[in-house]
Protein backbone atom coordinates (compact mmCIF):
# COMPACT_ATOMS: atom_id res chain seq x y z
CA UNK A 1 0.00 0.00 0.00
CA UNK A 2 1.36 3.30 -0.88
CA UNK A 3 0.85 5.43 2.57
CA UNK A 4 1.63 8.50 0.08
CA UNK A 5 -1.58 8.12 -1.79
CA UNK A 6 -3.27 8.73 2.05
CA UNK A 7 -2.43 12.49 0.80
CA UNK A 8 -4.16 12.75 -2.27
CA UNK A 9 -7.72 13.73 -1.03
CA UNK A 10 -6.21 16.70 0.85
CA UNK A 11 -3.92 17.78 -2.06
CA UNK A 12 -6.96 18.67 -4.32
CA UNK A 13 -8.74 20.00 -1.83
CA UNK A 14 -5.61 22.38 -0.98
CA UNK A 15 -5.51 23.26 -4.85
CA UNK A 16 -8.80 23.67 -5.30
CA UNK A 17 -9.52 25.68 -1.90
CA UNK A 18 -6.29 26.99 -0.67
CA UNK A 19 -4.15 27.61 -4.05
CA UNK A 20 -6.68 28.26 -6.53
CA UNK A 21 -8.49 30.82 -4.54
CA UNK A 22 -4.87 32.85 -4.03
CA UNK A 23 -3.90 32.64 -7.81
CA UNK A 24 -7.74 34.11 -8.28
CA UNK A 25 -7.11 37.14 -6.66
CA UNK A 26 -3.86 37.78 -8.01
CA UNK A 27 -5.52 37.37 -11.95
CA UNK A 28 -8.32 39.50 -10.58
CA UNK A 29 -5.89 42.45 -9.69
CA UNK A 30 -4.46 42.52 -12.98
CA UNK A 31 -7.31 42.17 -15.09
CA UNK A 32 -10.72 44.59 -16.40
CA UNK A 33 -14.08 43.45 -16.13
CA UNK A 34 -14.23 42.16 -19.14
CA UNK A 35 -11.17 40.14 -18.61
CA UNK A 36 -8.49 42.01 -19.97
CA UNK A 37 -5.06 42.33 -18.56
CA UNK A 38 -4.21 45.93 -16.68
CA UNK A 39 -2.09 47.58 -14.33
CA UNK A 40 -4.88 49.82 -13.46
CA UNK A 41 -6.26 47.83 -10.30
CA UNK A 42 -2.71 48.43 -8.85
CA UNK A 43 -1.95 51.96 -9.62
CA UNK A 44 -5.39 52.78 -8.48
CA UNK A 45 -3.92 51.54 -4.98
CA UNK A 46 -1.79 54.42 -4.79
CA UNK A 47 -5.16 57.05 -4.31
CA UNK A 48 -4.56 55.01 -0.86
CA UNK A 49 -1.47 55.40 0.23
CA UNK A 50 -2.81 57.62 3.33
CA UNK A 51 -4.62 54.51 4.22
CA UNK A 52 -1.94 52.29 3.66
CA UNK A 53 0.12 54.81 5.82
CA UNK A 54 -2.17 54.75 8.86
CA UNK A 55 -2.44 50.60 9.25
CA UNK A 56 1.06 50.04 8.92
CA UNK A 57 1.51 53.21 11.70
CA UNK A 58 -1.36 51.88 13.76
CA UNK A 59 -0.41 48.37 13.88
CA UNK A 60 3.20 49.16 14.32
CA UNK A 61 1.99 51.07 17.46
CA UNK A 62 0.21 48.68 18.08
CA UNK A 63 2.93 45.73 17.97
CA UNK A 64 5.41 47.91 19.94
CA UNK A 65 3.42 48.29 23.53
CA UNK A 66 2.53 44.87 23.22
CA UNK A 67 6.17 43.53 23.21
CA UNK A 68 6.96 46.09 25.87
CA UNK A 69 4.25 45.11 27.77
CA UNK A 70 4.25 41.60 27.21
CA UNK A 71 8.01 41.08 28.08
CA UNK A 72 7.81 41.53 31.57
CA UNK A 73 4.87 39.12 31.82
CA UNK A 74 6.44 36.53 29.75
CA UNK A 75 9.24 36.70 31.80
CA UNK A 76 7.63 36.64 35.12
CA UNK A 77 5.45 33.70 34.29
CA UNK A 78 8.78 31.90 32.90
CA UNK A 79 10.45 32.20 36.39
CA UNK A 80 7.18 31.10 38.75
CA UNK A 81 7.07 27.29 40.25
CA UNK A 82 6.32 25.14 38.10
CA UNK A 83 2.38 24.29 39.39
CA UNK A 84 2.12 28.30 39.48
CA UNK A 85 3.18 29.00 36.33
CA UNK A 86 0.07 26.47 34.34
CA UNK A 87 -2.19 28.31 36.50
CA UNK A 88 -1.36 32.09 35.70
CA UNK A 89 -0.54 31.10 32.13
CA UNK A 90 -4.18 29.84 31.83
CA UNK A 91 -5.68 33.11 33.74
CA UNK A 92 -3.20 35.13 31.20
CA UNK A 93 -5.15 33.70 28.68
CA UNK A 94 -8.10 33.32 29.46
CA UNK A 95 -9.79 36.32 27.84
CA UNK A 96 -8.38 35.30 24.47
CA UNK A 97 -11.30 32.39 24.37
CA UNK A 98 -13.99 35.28 24.50
CA UNK A 99 -14.92 35.58 20.94
CA UNK A 100 -13.03 38.99 19.54
CA UNK A 101 -16.21 40.77 18.93
CA UNK A 102 -17.21 41.05 22.00
CA UNK A 103 -13.68 42.01 23.64
CA UNK A 104 -13.85 45.04 21.07
CA UNK A 105 -17.59 45.57 22.39
CA UNK A 106 -16.98 45.74 25.71
CA UNK A 107 -14.35 48.45 24.94
CA UNK A 108 -16.96 50.24 22.82
CA UNK A 109 -19.02 50.31 25.62
CA UNK A 110 -16.26 51.30 28.29
CA UNK A 111 -14.90 54.62 25.93
CA UNK A 112 -18.44 55.66 24.51
CA UNK A 113 -19.33 59.33 25.80
CA UNK A 114 -21.65 57.80 27.82
CA UNK A 115 -19.49 55.31 28.72
CA UNK A 116 -18.36 54.27 32.07
CA UNK A 117 -14.95 56.15 31.71
CA UNK A 118 -16.09 59.43 30.71
CA UNK A 119 -18.53 58.80 34.05
CA UNK A 120 -16.05 58.40 36.40
CA UNK A 121 -14.22 61.47 34.89
CA UNK A 122 -17.42 63.44 35.40
CA UNK A 123 -17.49 62.34 38.78
CA UNK A 124 -14.15 64.24 39.77
CA UNK A 125 -15.63 67.12 37.12
CA UNK A 126 -13.17 66.42 33.89
CA UNK A 127 -14.89 65.53 30.62
CA UNK A 128 -16.11 64.10 28.89
CA UNK A 129 -13.41 63.44 26.85
CA UNK A 130 -13.70 62.48 22.91
CA UNK A 131 -12.13 58.80 23.79
CA UNK A 132 -13.97 56.56 21.18
CA UNK A 133 -13.44 57.11 17.24
CA UNK A 134 -10.56 57.89 17.80
CA UNK A 135 -6.88 56.38 16.87
CA UNK A 136 -5.73 55.93 20.39
CA UNK A 137 -9.17 54.38 20.52
CA UNK A 138 -7.95 51.88 17.45
CA UNK A 139 -4.74 50.95 18.89
CA UNK A 140 -6.20 50.28 22.74
CA UNK A 141 -8.41 47.63 21.03
CA UNK A 142 -5.39 46.06 19.10
CA UNK A 143 -3.24 45.57 21.99
CA UNK A 144 -5.91 44.25 24.12
CA UNK A 145 -7.08 41.71 21.59
CA UNK A 146 -3.54 41.16 20.68
CA UNK A 147 -1.55 41.08 23.53
CA UNK A 148 -1.78 36.90 24.73
CA UNK A 149 -0.72 36.56 20.79
CA UNK A 150 2.87 38.48 21.80
CA UNK A 151 2.77 36.88 25.51
CA UNK A 152 2.60 33.11 24.81
CA UNK A 153 5.33 32.79 22.04
CA UNK A 154 7.65 34.64 24.20
CA UNK A 155 6.68 32.52 27.52
CA UNK A 156 7.51 29.17 25.61
CA UNK A 157 10.70 30.36 24.36
CA UNK A 158 11.65 32.14 27.75
CA UNK A 159 10.85 28.72 29.89
CA UNK A 160 13.19 26.93 27.98
CA UNK A 161 16.21 29.65 29.10
CA UNK A 162 18.11 27.68 31.77
CA UNK A 163 18.24 29.63 35.16
CA UNK A 164 22.24 28.91 35.55
CA UNK A 165 22.94 30.80 32.75
CA UNK A 166 21.43 34.44 34.27
CA UNK A 167 23.07 33.05 37.84
CA UNK A 168 26.40 32.28 35.80
CA UNK A 169 26.19 36.06 34.22
CA UNK A 170 25.57 37.33 37.46
CA UNK A 171 28.54 35.69 38.81
CA UNK A 172 31.07 37.28 36.48
CA UNK A 173 30.01 40.66 37.19
CA UNK A 174 27.22 41.17 34.97
CA UNK A 175 24.04 43.68 36.27
CA UNK A 176 20.89 43.46 35.73
CA UNK A 177 20.79 45.00 32.58
CA UNK A 178 23.63 43.36 31.07
CA UNK A 179 21.81 39.94 31.71
CA UNK A 180 18.99 41.55 30.57
CA UNK A 181 20.80 42.85 27.21
CA UNK A 182 23.68 40.18 26.64
CA UNK A 183 21.56 36.82 27.68
CA UNK A 184 17.59 37.07 28.38
CA UNK A 185 16.85 39.53 25.19
CA UNK A 186 19.69 37.29 22.89
CA UNK A 187 18.11 34.07 23.83
CA UNK A 188 14.37 34.79 23.65
CA UNK A 189 15.05 36.95 19.72
CA UNK A 190 12.80 33.94 18.60
CA UNK A 191 10.03 34.23 20.53
CA UNK A 192 10.08 38.20 20.20
CA UNK A 193 10.05 37.55 15.71
CA UNK A 194 6.97 35.16 15.94
CA UNK A 195 5.03 37.41 18.75
CA UNK A 196 5.70 40.05 16.54
CA UNK A 197 4.49 38.66 13.69
CA UNK A 198 2.02 37.13 15.55
CA UNK A 199 0.67 40.62 16.64
CA UNK A 200 1.38 42.86 13.35
CA UNK A 201 -0.96 40.35 10.43
CA UNK A 202 -3.88 40.56 12.52
CA UNK A 203 -3.42 44.07 13.47
CA UNK A 204 -2.65 45.73 9.89
CA UNK A 205 -5.55 43.46 8.60
CA UNK A 206 -8.16 44.21 11.21
CA UNK A 207 -11.44 46.05 9.71
CA UNK A 208 -13.46 44.99 12.83
CA UNK A 209 -11.14 47.36 15.71
CA UNK A 210 -11.28 49.97 13.50
CA UNK A 211 -15.01 49.72 12.96
CA UNK A 212 -16.08 49.97 16.09
CA UNK A 213 -13.42 51.78 18.23
CA UNK A 214 -12.27 54.16 15.09
CA UNK A 215 -15.54 55.24 14.04
CA UNK A 216 -15.77 55.95 10.03
CA UNK A 217 -13.21 58.33 10.05
CA UNK A 218 -9.78 56.07 10.90
CA UNK A 219 -10.53 53.45 8.11
CA UNK A 220 -7.42 50.79 7.59
CA UNK A 221 -6.45 48.06 4.83
CA UNK A 222 -9.17 45.67 6.16
CA UNK A 223 -11.96 48.44 5.69
CA UNK A 224 -11.03 49.30 2.39
CA UNK A 225 -10.75 45.81 1.41
CA UNK A 226 -14.13 44.69 2.93
CA UNK A 227 -15.90 47.61 1.32
CA UNK A 228 -14.80 46.45 -2.11
CA UNK A 229 -16.39 42.96 -1.50
CA UNK A 230 -18.86 43.72 0.99
CA UNK A 231 -19.68 47.38 1.19
CA UNK A 232 -21.44 50.46 -1.05
CA UNK A 233 -18.81 50.52 -3.49
CA UNK A 234 -18.37 47.21 -4.50
CA UNK A 235 -15.06 46.73 -7.39
CA UNK A 236 -13.25 43.01 -6.68
CA UNK A 237 -10.97 44.15 -8.98
CA UNK A 238 -9.67 46.90 -6.88
CA UNK A 239 -10.08 45.01 -3.93
CA UNK A 240 -8.23 42.01 -4.90
CA UNK A 241 -5.58 44.29 -5.98
CA UNK A 242 -5.12 45.77 -2.34
CA UNK A 243 -5.49 42.79 -0.96
CA UNK A 244 -2.32 41.51 -3.54
CA UNK A 245 -0.22 44.66 -1.68
CA UNK A 246 -1.07 43.97 1.67
CA UNK A 247 0.04 40.34 0.99
CA UNK A 248 3.55 41.72 0.00
CA UNK A 249 4.02 44.48 2.36
CA UNK A 250 3.16 41.76 5.28
CA UNK A 251 5.90 38.75 3.38
CA UNK A 252 8.50 42.23 3.06
CA UNK A 253 8.43 43.11 6.83
CA UNK A 254 8.17 39.40 7.70
CA UNK A 255 11.63 38.67 5.87
CA UNK A 256 12.96 41.66 7.31
CA UNK A 257 11.92 39.99 10.77
CA UNK A 258 13.00 36.82 9.85
CA UNK A 259 16.79 37.96 9.41
CA UNK A 260 16.68 38.73 12.93
CA UNK A 261 16.00 35.13 14.12
CA UNK A 262 17.73 31.75 13.80
CA UNK A 263 17.07 30.11 10.64
CA UNK A 264 16.11 26.99 12.58
CA UNK A 265 13.93 27.87 15.38
CA UNK A 266 10.52 29.78 13.38
CA UNK A 267 7.49 29.07 15.45
CA UNK A 268 3.79 29.56 14.34
CA UNK B 1 11.85 44.24 42.48
CA UNK B 2 9.84 41.27 42.95
CA UNK B 3 6.98 43.63 44.64
CA UNK B 4 7.32 46.13 41.36
CA UNK B 5 6.53 42.80 39.19
CA UNK B 6 3.61 41.76 40.86
CA UNK B 7 2.37 44.95 41.03
CA UNK B 8 2.98 45.11 37.43
CA UNK B 9 1.36 42.01 36.80
CA UNK B 10 -1.88 42.65 38.58
CA UNK B 11 -2.18 45.98 36.39
CA UNK B 12 -2.11 44.21 33.29
CA UNK B 13 -4.35 41.42 34.49
CA UNK B 14 -6.68 44.34 35.64
CA UNK B 15 -6.33 45.52 32.37
CA UNK B 16 -7.59 42.06 30.60
CA UNK B 17 -10.05 41.41 32.77
CA UNK B 18 -11.80 44.61 34.01
CA UNK B 19 -13.80 45.23 30.54
CA UNK B 20 -15.07 41.78 30.59
CA UNK B 21 -15.99 42.43 34.55
CA UNK B 22 -18.00 45.30 33.48
CA UNK B 23 -19.84 43.68 30.20
CA UNK B 24 -21.16 40.84 33.13
CA UNK B 25 -22.32 43.33 35.77
CA UNK B 26 -23.94 45.50 33.14
CA UNK B 27 -25.81 42.30 31.83
CA UNK B 28 -28.06 42.63 34.99
CA UNK B 29 -28.09 46.13 34.86
CA UNK B 30 -32.28 47.02 34.75
CA UNK B 31 -31.81 50.20 32.53
CA UNK B 32 -29.87 50.42 29.42
CA UNK B 33 -27.43 52.79 30.29
CA UNK B 34 -23.75 52.05 30.53
CA UNK B 35 -22.43 53.86 33.33
CA UNK B 36 -25.10 53.77 35.68
CA UNK B 37 -26.15 50.95 37.74
CA UNK B 38 -29.83 51.36 38.49
CA UNK B 39 -31.07 48.00 39.68
CA UNK B 40 -30.63 44.16 39.10
CA UNK B 41 -32.79 42.23 36.52
CA UNK B 42 -32.52 39.12 34.77
CA UNK B 43 -34.53 40.63 31.58
CA UNK B 44 -31.51 40.38 29.05
CA UNK B 45 -30.87 37.37 30.00
CA UNK B 46 -34.62 35.80 29.02
CA UNK B 47 -34.87 38.30 25.86
CA UNK B 48 -31.39 36.39 25.15
CA UNK B 49 -33.05 32.71 25.66
CA UNK B 50 -35.81 34.05 23.43
CA UNK B 51 -34.26 35.73 20.35
CA UNK B 52 -34.98 32.94 17.83
CA UNK B 53 -31.79 34.50 15.56
CA UNK B 54 -29.34 34.17 18.24
CA UNK B 55 -30.59 30.34 19.09
CA UNK B 56 -30.65 29.80 15.72
CA UNK B 57 -27.51 30.87 14.57
CA UNK B 58 -25.85 29.42 17.99
CA UNK B 59 -26.81 25.87 16.84
CA UNK B 60 -25.52 27.06 13.25
CA UNK B 61 -22.49 27.40 14.22
CA UNK B 62 -22.16 24.01 16.36
CA UNK B 63 -23.35 22.41 13.81
CA UNK B 64 -20.84 24.01 11.07
CA UNK B 65 -17.87 23.55 13.68
CA UNK B 66 -18.77 20.08 14.36
CA UNK B 67 -18.69 18.63 10.98
CA UNK B 68 -15.46 20.74 9.89
CA UNK B 69 -13.59 19.93 12.76
CA UNK B 70 -14.69 16.09 11.94
CA UNK B 71 -13.78 16.30 8.38
CA UNK B 72 -10.55 18.31 8.36
CA UNK B 73 -9.28 15.88 11.12
CA UNK B 74 -9.53 12.87 9.01
CA UNK B 75 -8.39 14.95 5.64
CA UNK B 76 -5.62 16.45 7.99
CA UNK B 77 -4.15 13.02 9.10
CA UNK B 78 -4.71 11.38 6.35
CA UNK B 79 -2.49 14.11 4.78
CA UNK B 80 -0.09 14.28 7.53
CA UNK B 81 0.49 10.44 7.29
CA UNK B 82 1.37 10.53 2.70
CA UNK B 83 3.51 14.15 3.15
CA UNK B 84 5.17 12.27 5.45
CA UNK B 85 6.57 9.80 3.43
CA UNK B 86 7.04 12.30 0.74
CA UNK B 87 10.41 12.96 -0.88
CA UNK B 88 12.34 16.87 0.49
CA UNK B 89 10.85 18.96 -2.15
CA UNK B 90 7.45 17.79 -2.84
CA UNK B 91 6.85 17.79 1.21
CA UNK B 92 8.10 21.54 1.15
CA UNK B 93 6.11 22.46 -1.43
CA UNK B 94 2.99 21.12 -0.09
CA UNK B 95 3.60 22.59 3.37
CA UNK B 96 4.42 25.66 2.55
CA UNK B 97 0.92 25.77 0.69
CA UNK B 98 -0.42 24.41 3.57
CA UNK B 99 1.52 27.45 5.83
CA UNK B 100 -0.70 30.17 3.90
CA UNK B 101 -4.21 29.96 5.66
CA UNK B 102 -1.82 29.96 8.63
CA UNK B 103 0.23 33.23 7.86
CA UNK B 104 -2.29 34.91 5.36
CA UNK B 105 -4.39 37.80 6.87
CA UNK B 106 -7.82 36.33 7.29
CA UNK B 107 -9.77 38.99 5.38
CA UNK B 108 -7.27 37.78 2.45
CA UNK B 109 -8.18 33.80 2.86
CA UNK B 110 -12.08 35.40 3.05
CA UNK B 111 -11.75 37.08 0.07
CA UNK B 112 -10.21 34.88 -1.91
CA UNK B 113 -12.95 32.18 -0.83
CA UNK B 114 -15.39 34.19 -1.77
CA UNK B 115 -13.84 35.01 -5.30
CA UNK B 116 -14.04 31.62 -6.06
CA UNK B 117 -17.41 30.93 -4.99
CA UNK B 118 -18.53 33.89 -6.60
CA UNK B 119 -17.18 32.19 -9.56
CA UNK B 120 -18.83 28.93 -8.93
CA UNK B 121 -22.02 30.27 -7.73
CA UNK B 122 -22.16 32.37 -11.68
CA UNK B 123 -21.77 28.90 -13.05
CA UNK B 124 -23.47 25.80 -11.37
CA UNK B 125 -25.69 26.20 -9.01
CA UNK B 126 -23.69 26.77 -5.40
CA UNK B 127 -25.46 29.30 -3.20
CA UNK B 128 -23.91 30.97 -0.52
CA UNK B 129 -24.76 29.81 2.77
CA UNK B 130 -24.51 26.77 4.61
CA UNK B 131 -22.30 24.45 2.20
CA UNK B 132 -19.88 27.60 1.29
CA UNK B 133 -19.46 28.26 5.15
CA UNK B 134 -18.42 24.42 6.00
CA UNK B 135 -15.83 24.37 2.93
CA UNK B 136 -14.11 27.84 3.91
CA UNK B 137 -14.47 26.38 7.65
CA UNK B 138 -12.76 22.70 6.54
CA UNK B 139 -10.08 25.05 4.62
CA UNK B 140 -9.35 26.77 6.86
CA UNK B 141 -9.25 24.21 9.47
CA UNK B 142 -6.75 21.36 8.11
CA UNK B 143 -3.38 22.97 7.80
CA UNK B 144 -4.00 23.16 12.00
CA UNK B 145 -4.46 19.21 12.11
CA UNK B 146 -1.62 18.93 10.28
CA UNK B 147 0.68 21.23 12.12
CA UNK B 148 -0.30 19.42 14.93
CA UNK B 149 -0.11 15.83 13.66
CA UNK B 150 3.09 16.33 11.58
CA UNK B 151 5.61 16.48 14.11
CA UNK B 152 4.58 12.96 16.45
CA UNK B 153 6.04 11.21 13.09
CA UNK B 154 9.06 13.30 13.62
CA UNK B 155 8.93 11.40 17.48
CA UNK B 156 7.60 8.35 16.25
CA UNK B 157 10.82 5.34 15.82
CA UNK B 158 10.30 4.77 11.94
CA UNK B 159 11.11 1.12 11.82
CA UNK B 160 8.23 0.55 14.13
CA UNK B 161 5.89 0.04 11.13
CA UNK B 162 7.75 -2.18 9.49
CA UNK B 163 8.58 -4.38 12.02
CA UNK B 164 4.86 -5.13 12.87
CA UNK B 165 4.92 -5.50 9.26
CA UNK B 166 7.99 -8.39 9.79
CA UNK B 167 5.90 -9.96 12.68
CA UNK B 168 3.52 -10.67 10.57
CA UNK B 169 1.01 -7.83 10.63
CA UNK B 170 -0.69 -6.55 7.53
CA UNK B 171 -0.11 -2.93 6.33
CA UNK B 172 -3.72 -1.87 7.13
CA UNK B 173 -3.51 -3.36 10.96
CA UNK B 174 0.12 -2.75 11.24
CA UNK B 175 -1.02 0.99 10.91
CA UNK B 176 -3.73 0.90 13.11
CA UNK B 177 -1.82 -0.97 15.70
CA UNK B 178 1.60 0.90 15.92
CA UNK B 179 1.30 4.38 13.74
CA UNK B 180 -1.98 5.48 14.87
CA UNK B 181 -1.59 4.97 19.08
CA UNK B 182 1.70 7.07 18.02
CA UNK B 183 -0.14 10.12 16.48
CA UNK B 184 -3.39 10.18 18.37
CA UNK B 185 -2.05 12.86 20.53
CA UNK B 186 -1.23 15.44 17.42
CA UNK B 187 -4.87 13.98 16.04
CA UNK B 188 -6.87 14.98 19.37
CA UNK B 189 -5.40 18.43 19.52
CA UNK B 190 -5.88 18.94 16.08
CA UNK B 191 -9.08 18.00 16.14
CA UNK B 192 -9.88 20.36 19.37
CA UNK B 193 -7.91 23.55 17.66
CA UNK B 194 -9.93 22.81 14.66
CA UNK B 195 -13.57 22.69 16.32
CA UNK B 196 -12.39 25.89 18.33
CA UNK B 197 -11.00 27.74 15.72
CA UNK B 198 -14.32 26.93 13.82
CA UNK B 199 -16.72 28.27 16.94
CA UNK B 200 -14.64 31.82 17.23
CA UNK B 201 -14.48 32.59 13.44
CA UNK B 202 -15.75 35.46 12.29
CA UNK B 203 -13.60 37.04 9.78
CA UNK B 204 -13.50 34.31 6.94
CA UNK B 205 -17.33 33.37 7.45
CA UNK B 206 -18.25 37.11 7.38
CA UNK B 207 -16.78 36.73 3.47
CA UNK B 208 -18.74 33.58 3.07
CA UNK B 209 -21.63 33.26 4.58
CA UNK B 210 -24.43 34.59 2.18
CA UNK B 211 -27.65 35.80 3.96
CA UNK B 212 -29.43 32.23 4.47
CA UNK B 213 -26.79 30.81 6.85
CA UNK B 214 -25.63 32.79 10.00
CA UNK B 215 -22.64 32.08 12.45
CA UNK B 216 -23.02 33.36 16.22
CA UNK B 217 -19.91 35.74 15.78
CA UNK B 218 -21.51 37.04 12.67
CA UNK B 219 -24.90 37.61 14.76
CA UNK B 220 -23.02 39.31 17.54
CA UNK B 221 -21.36 41.15 14.52
CA UNK B 222 -24.98 42.64 13.29
CA UNK B 223 -26.08 43.09 17.03
CA UNK B 224 -22.97 45.83 17.88
CA UNK B 225 -23.84 47.34 14.83
CA UNK B 226 -27.31 48.42 16.34
CA UNK B 227 -26.32 51.45 18.97
CA UNK B 228 -27.03 49.29 22.65
CA UNK B 229 -28.62 46.12 23.19
CA UNK B 230 -27.38 44.72 26.57
CA UNK B 231 -28.59 41.13 25.48
CA UNK B 232 -24.86 41.66 23.97
CA UNK B 233 -23.31 41.32 27.83
CA UNK B 234 -26.05 38.64 28.74
CA UNK B 235 -24.27 36.22 26.26
CA UNK B 236 -20.99 37.58 26.72
CA UNK B 237 -21.58 36.47 30.32
CA UNK B 238 -22.64 33.33 29.26
CA UNK B 239 -19.88 32.43 26.58
CA UNK B 240 -17.08 33.96 29.87
CA UNK B 241 -18.67 31.38 32.21
CA UNK B 242 -18.71 28.43 29.82
CA UNK B 243 -14.95 29.50 29.21
CA UNK B 244 -14.03 29.53 32.62
CA UNK B 245 -15.61 26.30 33.04
CA UNK B 246 -14.62 24.41 30.35
CA UNK B 247 -10.43 25.63 31.33
CA UNK B 248 -11.06 24.80 34.79
CA UNK B 249 -12.00 21.25 33.68
CA UNK B 250 -9.28 20.83 31.47
CA UNK B 251 -7.00 22.06 33.95
CA UNK B 252 -8.53 19.75 36.42
CA UNK B 253 -8.47 16.72 33.98
CA UNK B 254 -4.51 17.32 32.97
CA UNK B 255 -3.25 18.09 36.55
CA UNK B 256 -4.59 14.35 38.03
CA UNK B 257 -2.96 12.97 34.78
CA UNK B 258 0.22 14.92 35.40
CA UNK B 259 0.12 13.23 38.85
CA UNK B 260 -0.68 9.80 37.76
CA UNK B 261 1.53 9.55 35.32
CA UNK B 262 4.68 10.97 37.03
CA UNK B 263 6.96 13.47 34.71
CA UNK B 264 5.12 11.85 31.40
CA UNK B 265 2.75 14.21 30.98
CA UNK B 266 5.79 16.69 31.03
CA UNK B 267 6.81 16.75 27.24
CA UNK B 268 3.06 16.86 26.07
Amino acid sequence: MKMKLFAAPYLVWMVVFILVPLIMVAVFAFTTDGGEFTLDNISDVGQYANIFVRSIWLALIATAICLVMAYPISFMLSRMEKHRQGTMLMIVMLPMWMNFLLRTYAWMTLLGNNGIINFLFGLVGLGPFKLINTQGAVVLGMVYNYLPFMILPLYSVMVKIDKSLIEAASDLGCGSVGVLFRVILPLSLPGITSGVTMVFVPAISTFIISRMLGGGSNLLIGDLIEMQFLGNSYNPHLGAAISLVLMVIILVIMTIMNQFSPDDQVLM
Amino acid sequence: MKKLGKIYMGLVLMFLYVPIFVLIVFSFNESKSRSVFSGFTFEWYEKLFRNEIIISSLVNTIIIAVIASIVSTILGTLAAIGIYRMRKVPKAVIMNITNMPVINPEIVTGVSLMLLFVFFAARMNLEFGFVTLVIAHITFDVPYVILNVMPKFGQMNPHLYEAAQDLGCGPFKAFIKVILPEIMPGVVSGFLMAFTYSLDDFVISYFTSGSTSQTLPITIYSMTRRKISPEINALSTIIFVVVVLILVIKNFIESRAAKRGGGKGENA
